[in-house]
């Protein structure tokens, strides 16, 4: 029975204001046996929030596939994703949102953002050594869009240059659709040598409770819960929600925790993001299936006179909680000492399953920690999914109802300085991307980003890719579309898709046409991850991304992919290399401008279906790049993707200064040709003594491929007509976003 | 035999990079250094490597320079030891008044991360010794404080001593206003004291040794240092 003096019961109302839902209410009185406390009802309103729960998207999301033959930890299992990359080693990868608080406040949301997801990857013992972005912001020409871009990138850069792990790779594509809601994915992934990871449980009564790095403040309180709704005119009131980033303090934390591990006192560490003490030590505490008692006056906190709630939900950053072997908490008091960190016992671990959280001596909140928690006492709710009538609409589409333009410069001018397309070095100068000393892909670009793993012969690339278009006019082949992508890239750097986590970013999950976009999105994944044989490790939900005036924003599932390059010196670039190369394309030009960046903001046509895609196509593709690129007869690979074949075309020229000729095919419209986006096509140069070793590998491995033309000195030559020389395109290509940021 | 310490402070990130690139690239002996230590372990060339030490909100490098350890390098400098610091390291010893100058936010106020081009101004340095004069280095930065400043009278008198060691130029070798990244005063991208055996510099050479990462320009420096120091 309750003995807490915290006696002032709740009502429905109070649940209401909390985020909680009437039934939900319910729900707390019977687990609890009782009303509950406030405290209590703030304890179940944060981890029954979406953003904890999952409790609209996990019914759908254990329908994709987790198992694979490199997985060392399964989805869910932990706080990231681990696979076996072969050597006796294992990577920790993971991708995280932090949306809602960057669209408030850019700097320190976005900064939380790359704390968070580091924080993920160190707390199971892995040394992060990359980090990736994916963002999404409106329409440029807004003011706040570039206020926007501005502190998210810096709030980015500052956080993850002095945290010291190279950025190697990230993606930003804008659309109106994310004028209020832009979105902020960070990914990051780690290292660590099997059998000396780490577990987020907790168990054996009677070992301390260590919470370990910064004070505890008021910021952050309640940010699961406004993570977990949509934006409107108010929610600059929930500003006390956003969290402030230290990064000193995280570099501090992440030498700390590896430097702890390996004294052997450690059980169970689990860092605090949302939902802060509340979270970690009821999930450690389900998890290892036993209780914890846990005195919060013994917290460090910034502020004086902080209630036993506020110290229960701050999401303050840069802390861990530890269950350490009882008598060895001399061993990590020592470490954290040498770092100048706080280490302090909260608590400890009991027998049953109560979490009893006390202050001064009086008991002021008293749960079981398996009715808070995903897979426990959490609410699981089947929602109801409906097809928007857009979707039937787009379909309508066809291509002959849109003249072919006579003069394809202006196109090939609109694309190359398109932000969405056009260089990203304006946002990606900004981020170190060198600390570290492995990213291999800085001096060789590469489609995917390829990271050195020192003293051994791996290496493994990176990649996050989502094009939201194509999501939003069919989310399940959008989807689809999106983990082909990512997987291309790997391929086409040399490496070979191992794994996927994912971020998935939705409005709200109550309107069935978003859900309708949910349920999509989740079965063109499984699909394809299914074929690619990359099971998802983990990642997280994001829904309400729409405000009350602007509705939605694109379905946007980030697919963040790893891949293994068993031999580092299989690695693959994009760039073509010398004058007289041959280029030929591998796969099949489609007549398909659908959901092309070149319908949509040339045309300004914004309903069509998504581009041509087929998944075998598309995995046969993969296939026979693998093979072209292990033979060594290739010296360049750069799939088509956003812009088309032009696009790809031009960013292989620009880098070293090269021309191109090509010859276009007289069955396909030359837009389509040159501005489509039809999938499953990759761009290989080749020298002209391997040119029919090339076709002969093609020709056995019966995929379909074109010549396309040749490298020259400087000009973009299209069936005999000059669009661009280098130096101009390349001028264009480079300063096109930073020239609008002005 | 020489045997070279790097100096971790607080917020240090490129330490590891350094030691990475001494000791399995070039092959030398290479201990840490811990900021709170007062023990340069027979170091005879020490290194103070990038990062964000203390994280660096107040001016970049000024608590660093405090450490318990700084003592010593101090001494060791004043005996004519040597020190080398490359971005915060340089910071922190222009804070602690080891190289002339001060290091200024960027022009553009932003970080900046990519490959630049360098050239020695001679090779009357241990560092710039066996640096080929006319050929441009490809050298990444990564900094938002690496603009180079220094009064009238004192730039004249550094150059004069011979203590600009580096300047910032184009993949020629020209040294012009648009191959200056950060605003730097002449294009200066790295120093030393007047009795060169104290260097600067923004410039990461530890980021240009690895034949793995496509570009081992950096080496060159390292190998000035070893060809005289190890003799």
């Amino acid at each position: 029975m309750m003995t807490a003096t915290n006696e002032e019961l709740t009502t429905v109302d109070t649940a209401k204001k909390l985020g909680l839902l009437p039934e939900e209410f319910e729900k707390i009185k019977v687990v609890l046996g009782r009303t509950p406390n406030f405290t209590e009802l703030s304890i179940y309103s944060v981890m029954w929030s979406e953003h904890c729960s999952y409790k609209n998207s996990i019914l759908w999301l254990k329908t994709l596939p987790k198992d694979g033959p490199h997985m060392l930890a399964k989805a869910g299992e932990e706080n990231a994703g681990l696979v076996d990359i072969g050597g006796g080693l294992g990577c920790a990868f993971k991708i995280e949102s932090h949306n809602h608080p960057s669209a408030l406040e850019p700097y320190q949301g976005a900064a939380t953002g790359v704390g968070g997801i580091n924080r993920d990857i160190f707390t199971m013992g892995a040394r992060p050594i990359a980090q990736l972005n994916s963002l999404r912001f409106g329409d440029l020409k807004l003011e706040k869009t570039k206020w926007l871009i501005k502190g998210v990138v810096k709030g980015i850069g500052d956080y993850g240059n002095a945290f010291g792990i190279p950025t190697v790779g990230g993606e930003v594509f804008f659309d109106e659709c994310y004028n209020t809601n832009p979105l902020v994915n960070a990914m990051s992934a780690g290292i660590v040598k099997a059998g000396e990871t780490v577990s987020a449980t907790s168990y054996g009564a009677g070992n301390p409770v260590f919470i370990v790095g910064s004070a505890t403040g008021k910021d952050g309180i309640h940010g699961a819960a406004f993570a977990s709704k949509d934006i409107t005119e108010d929610s600059a009131k929930d500003l006390p929600a956003v969290q402030v980033g230290d990064p000193f303090q995280e570099k501090l934390l992440l030498e700390a925790s590896l430097e702890v591990i390996k004294t052997g006192a450690v059980i169970g560490m689990q860092d605090m993001g949302a939902a802060g003490i509340t979270c970690s030590t009821s999930e450690m505490s389900a998890k290892g299936k036993h209780g914890m008692k846990i005195w919060l006056d013994k917290v460090p906190t910034r502020q004086s006179n902080m209630k036993d709630w506020e110290i229960l939900l701050s999401e303050s950053q840069e802390r861990m909680l530890i269950v350490v072997k009882k008598g060895k908490g001399k061993d990590i008091q020592k470490v954290f000492d040498k770092w100048d960190l706080n280490c302090v016992q909260i608590g400890e671990v009991t027998k049953g399953d109560r979490l009893q959280y006390f202050m001064n001596n009086e008991l002021v909140a008293d749960v079981p920690a398996e009715s808070l928690v995903l897979g426990g006492g959490a609410p699981v709710y089947k929602r109801e999914f409906k097809e928007p009538a857009y979707f039937a609409e787009a379909k309508k589409f066809n291509i002959d109802q849109l003249e072919e333009p006579k003069d394809l410069k202006p196109v090939a001018k609109h694309l190359l300085s398109h932000p969405n397309i056009a260089s990203k070095r304006w946002v990606f100068n900004q981020y170190d991307s060198m600390v570290g000393t492995v990213n291999m892909s800085t001096n060789a670009p590469s489609d995917a980003a390829i990271v050195n793993i020192k003293g051994t012969n791996k290496a493994i690339a990176l990649k996050v890719d989502c094009n939201a278009r194509y999501v939003n006019a069919d989310p399940e082949t959008g989807c689809a579309i999106a983990v082909s992508e990512a997987a291309r890239n790997i391929v086409c750097s040399g490496g070979e898709p191992s794994a996927v986590t994912n971020c998935l970013n939705f409005g709200n999950p109550y309107n069935p046409e978003v859900y309708w976009q949910f349920v999509g999105a989740i079965k063109g994944m499984g699909a394809a991850c299914l074929k690619f044989q990359t099971p998802v490790t983990g990642g997280n939900v994001s829904f309400y991304n729409q405000s009350s005036y602007e509705g939605p924003v694109f379905p946007t599932p980030t697919i963040g992919m790893l891949g293994i390059l068993p031999d580092k010196a299989n690695a693959m670039t994009l760039d073509f290399k010398n004058e007289g190369d041959i280029i030929y394309m591998i796969g099949e030009a489609k007549n398909d401008i659908a959901s092309s960046e070149y319908v949509y903001s040339f045309h300004k046509i914004k309903n069509t279906p998504a581009p041509y895609f087929n998944l075998d196509e598309e995995y046969n593709v993969q296939q026979a790049v693998k093979v072209a690129i292990k033979s060594k007869i290739v010296q360049s690979v750069h799939d088509v993707s956003d812009g088309g074949l032009f696009v790809t075309l031009a960013e292989s020229a620009i880098v070293h200064n090269l021309g191109f000729e090509i010859f276009t095919d007289k069955n396909i419209r030359k837009d389509a040709f040159l501005f489509g986006e039809a999938q499953s096509r990759v761009v290989v140069s080749v020298k002209k003594e391997h040119e029919t070793d090339l076709i002969k590998l093609l020709k056995n491995l019966e995929v379909k491929f074109i010549k396309l033309g040749f490298v020259t000195g400087s000009e973009f030559k299209v069936d005999n007509e000059t669009l661009f020389t280098v130096a101009d395109a390349r001028d264009l290509y480079d300063t096109a976003l930073e020239n609008l940021l002005k | 035999m020489s045997k070279f310490g790097v100096v971790i402070f607080p917020g240090s990130n490129c330490d590891q990079d350094m030691i990475y690139a001494l000791r399995n690239i070039m092959g030398q002996d290479v201990v840490e250094l811990w900021h709170k230590d007062k023990d340069l372990k027979n170091c005879d060339f020490i290194i103070l490597p990038g990062g964000f030490s203390h994280g660096d909100y107040l001016r970049s490098g000024a608590i660093a320079r405090f450490a318990p350890i700084m003592e010593k390098v101090i001494d060791h400098a004043a005996k004519g030891g040597y020190v080398f610091g490359v971005c915060n390291g340089f910071q922190i010893l222009c804070e602690a008044g080891l190289v002339p100058g001060a290091l200024l936010h960027n022009t553009e106020r932003r970080f900046i991360c990519k490959n630049v081009f360098i050239k020695a101004e001679h090779n009357e340095s241990l560092l710039t010794s066996g640096i080929p004069l006319n050929k441009a280095l490809k050298i990444p930065i990564a900094h938002g404080e690496g603009n180079y400043f220094i009064d009238a009278k004192s730039l004249e008198k550094i150059k004069k001593n011979g203590q600009v060691l580096f300047r910032y130029c184009d993949d020629k070798g020209n040294v012009t206003p648009e191959s200056n990244p950060n605003g730097s005063l002449d294009n200066i991208a790295g120093v030393c004291n007047v009795g060169k055996n104290v260097f600067g510099m923004m410039p990461h050479p530890e980021r240009a040794s690895d034949p793995v990462l496509g570009n081992t320009d950096g080496m060159v420096l390292f190998q000035s240092i070893l060809s005289t120091v190890l003799q």
